[in-house]
């Protein structure tokens, strides 16, 4: 897996679409015929994919959201770069 | 994003088993091709009546309330339903992820843009080789091949994410290389390679179909390189390869466990646990009598193979029991008429040398695919009456 770039801006791929389910009783995302659970940081991260943001932005948000997590620089970073893999997002 | 439409959830406390997530809705057995190893029951012929509009946008109600999220339309071909928009459109205000699963026959640009803003998130064209003679031979139609390709030419046009099915066999699946670039010219986002699944039609014509060991290796091994090629340039497209389980030694955990996350609608209305199930010796609900509540949780049908209780041995001592739960109950049924006993796909099944054989005879020369029975209203009707 490759770690993308702070500055790239992910954008869920045609076709991926978030969204919550209240029997499974999480978010998760959905694309042709497939499903997948997100955890509840998997899906705070993508909430804010939207083809604007940054990463560097998307962190900063996440840090300013939840001001108790250590730093998540890391993380958002190793999450973005699995699920470019996945191929659920891709960079612009 | 947190898009659910105006569905209320069925909360009810279900600590045993978990809700339908998929929905398959098999809108019609009508289809204007003739492929020899479709999945619909041989009887199809029999089963003439459709839901009505209002009671499949009533089942969609209904499995949205219980959990399910992605929907297939399907068939038949899906498309010969008039009423395919305002289904579609239904289901994605409820909040689906719609799936229209189609040969692309009946398809054309304003259905195209009619869909698209109906919601329709995906759709899947299916093929029947890369090249037009041998599509339109399997496909009982002369005009099938072009009328795919302009149609997924149309599909990428729109925008849609496209998935691009070739069901492959002993007569196509030499082609691989020829089918993945053909895959790739089109843009599709998936590719799904699909070798023959040997039931309904497809179990009537196995000998007919099924590719021999040095072909799957040769498939396999041309798949894997498009794969590495894909990935060195960061190409979208997913190849998705899927083996026929004639040459495992271990059966597939069929369904993920039966009446455990599918279900499916077919035309009259009868649920099932897989597509397949029909031909069991079991009696299944149907929407028209009973809730989607009382089908998936209380109904017979879909508690007869849930658990292990059911089983036989091997299965019943078997460590793996939890990962394949004892393999496809239909397989299991059509290769030795009781679909309690382990699929034969599994080695230590007593009935295992039949596979072996399938496996053998493949190995010989078989007829040409004129010679395949070819699915069809008049094939059908045959068959039932024989």
């Amino acid at each position: 897996m490759s770690i993308p770039q702070p500055t790239a801006v992910p954008a869920l791929r045609p076709g991926y679409r978030m969204q919550w389910e209240p029997v499974q009783n999480c978010h998760v995302l959905l694309y042709p015929e497939g499903m997948v659970k997100l955890n509840e940081s998997a899906a705070e991260v993508l909430k804010r994919v939207d083809g604007q943001r940054s990463i560097n932005e998307i962190i900063a948000e996440l840090q300013a959201c939840f001001p108790s997590a250590p730093e998540l620089d890391e993380d958002v970073l190793a999450f973005m770069g699995e699920a470019h893999e996945q191929r659920w997002i891709r960079f612009r | 994003m947190n898009n659910v439409g105006s569905v209320s959830a069925d909360m009810q406390d279900r600590p045993e088993q978990g809700p339908p997530l998929w929905l398959l809705a098999e809108l019609t057995y009508r289809c204007p091709l003739q492929c020899p190893y479709c999945s619909n029951p041989l009887e199809f012929a029999e089963h003439k009546q459709e839901l009505t509009t209002a009671q499949w946008i009533d089942v969609f109600s209904q499995a949205r309330a219980l959990g399910a999220a992605q929907l297939g339309f399907s068939g038949g071909e899906p498309l010969v339903r008039d009423d395919l928009a305002e289904l579609i459109g239904a289901a994605r205000d409820m909040g689906y992820y719609t799936n229209l699963i189609t040969s692309g026959m009946g398809l054309n640009q304003a259905r195209i843009d009619q869909f698209l803003d109906a919601g329709l998130d995906h759709i899947q064209i299916s093929f029947q080789a890369s090249d037009g003679e041998v599509n339109n031979m399997l496909a009982g139609s002369r005009k099938a091949f072009d009328q795919k390709l302009a149609m997924a030419r149309a599909v990428k046009a729109a925008g849609y994410p496209m998935v691009l099915n070739f069901v492959t066999h002993r007569h196509n699946i030499d082609q691989i290389e020829k089918i993945i670039e053909l895959c790739l010219a089109l843009e599709a986002d998936f590719v799904e390679l699909a070798t023959c699944q040997y039931y309904g039609w497809a179990h009537l014509n196995r000998a007919g179909l099924l590719p021999t060991k040095a072909q799957l290796d040769h498939a396999e091994a041309v798949t894997n390189r498009y794969r590495a090629k894909l990935a060195a340039e960061d190409h979208p497209c997913k190849l998705i390869l899927v083996m026929p389980d004639y040459y495992e030694d271990r059966p597939k955990g069929c369904m993920n466990g039966w009446g455990n996350i599918f279900l499916t609608i077919t035309p009259d209305g009868t649920a099932l646990p897989c597509h397949s199930a029909r031909q069991l010796p079991v009696a299944f609900p149907n929407v028209s009598e009973h809730s989607l509540s009382h089908i998936w949780y209380d109904s017979f049908g879909f508690n007869r193979y849930r658990g292990d209780d059911w089983m036989q041995e091997p299965c019943r001592s078997c460590p793996e029991k939890e990962k394949d739960f004892g393999g496809c109950r239909c397989q299991a049924y059509m290769l030795t008429g009781d679909a309690t006993q382990a699929d034969p796909v599994c080695s230590k099944s007593p009935h295992h040398h039949q596979i072996l054989a399938a496996r053998a005879e493949a190995d010989l020369p078989q007829p040409p695919i004129e010679a395949l029975t070819f699915r069809n209203e008049r094939t059908s009707r045959i068959i039932c009456k024989s």
